[in-house]
């Protein structure tokens, strides 16, 4: 069963080609819960003086872990979009590390999903940046 | 009295879409996108052609959020960048010539950043444009419009902070 849901969720991101294209990869799936992460790559460096990678690339990665999160909610949901998401950047991530990110849809109604995710290089313990935000939910007919 | 005689159109073209390039080519991000700049005067519209890896719903197909946001991201960050290098530039103190992937202002670093999707991005080119609401020396906010076919029907928008860098660095 849960074999089943990480097979779909895998390919759900592998079907995505932005996804792709960032490298993504899956690395677990739970109840509203997911855990995704990109490698570093020198295309994707932000500052040139510093070789850190481009925000823009952790916010693709955030935003993709949260709406896996909210596919993956037990209450039933058949597809998502975001409505809106912030991220705080609290710290550059270090060049050369894979950043990893876990999402958790905390609260659902009937049409909205709260999700609130954080993202790590190798030292888990002082996160590199920090997302919160409301996706859109279609229930399945 | 005489006044110098005004530099040449041409030659105050080149300076200034020389300073632009070193900006955007140092970014290695921004290339990887394929974000484009054209520049009006100071003003800046951010272009991200569309393309395959911009996609993140196949189906339909549409941009994918996190690619919208890295655009609007580069559009701000590249926006305080230019503000700050066509100020140096107009007043003489920055000579062009002398910028180079491995030699450029420091960049601003995001501390947040919100995005509001107004609608799913379409599968054509984006545009986007900056507004710095405020420039302190340590701290700005940029707010960033961006749109498709419409300029009135904006797709996303978002707001930022950012830490300036520190001049004497």
């Amino acid at each position: 069963m849960s074999d089943t849901r990480s097979r779909n969720a895998r390919q759900f991101i592998e079907a995505i080609p932005h996804a792709r294209a960032l490298g993504m990869r899956l690395d677990a799936v739970g109840d509203g819960v997911a855990e995704l992460s990109m490698p570093y790559d020198e295309r994707f460096v932000g500052d040139p003086a510093t070789r850190v990678i481009h925000g823009g690339a952790v916010f693709a990665l955030m935003d993709t872990c949260c709406g896996t999160a909210v596919l993956n909610h037990p209450s039933g949901v058949a597809g998502t979009a975001t409505i809106d998401l912030r991220i705080d950047y609290m710290r550059p991530a270090t060049p050369g590390q894979r950043i990893r990110t876990r999402a958790e849809c905390y609260q659902i109604t009937r049409a909205v999903a709260f999700v609130r995710a954080t993202a790590v290089d190798d030292d888990d313990s002082r996160p590199v940046a920090s997302a919160a935000g409301a996706f859109t939910v279609e229930r399945a007919t | 009295m005489t006044r110098p005689k005004p530099e040449s159109v041409q030659v105050v073209k080149q300076r200034r879409d020389a300073a632009l390039r070193a900006l955007v080519n140092g970014v290695p991000y921004i290339q990887f996108l394929g974000v484009e700049f054209d520049r009006r005067g100071d003003e800046l519209t951010a272009v991200l052609p569309f393309s395959d890896k911009v996609i993140g719903n196949p189906l339909l197909p549409a941009l994918h959020g996190g690619c919208t946001a890295a655009f609007l991201e580069i559009t701000a960050i590249i926006e305080l960048a230019w503000a700050s290098l066509w100020e140096e530039m107009e007043a003489g103190r920055l000579d062009p010539t002398t910028l180079h992937p491995t030699h450029l202002p420091r960049l601003p670093k995001t501390i947040d950043f919100t995005v509001d999707y107004l609608r799913s991005g379409l599968p054509r080119d984006a545009y986007a444009r900056a507004r710095i609401n405020r420039l302190g020396r340590r701290y700005a906010s940029v707010h960033v419009e961006a749109w498709q076919d419409n300029r009135s029907r904006l797709f996303a928008q978002a707001t930022g902070h950012f830490l300036m860098p520190d001049p004497d660095e």
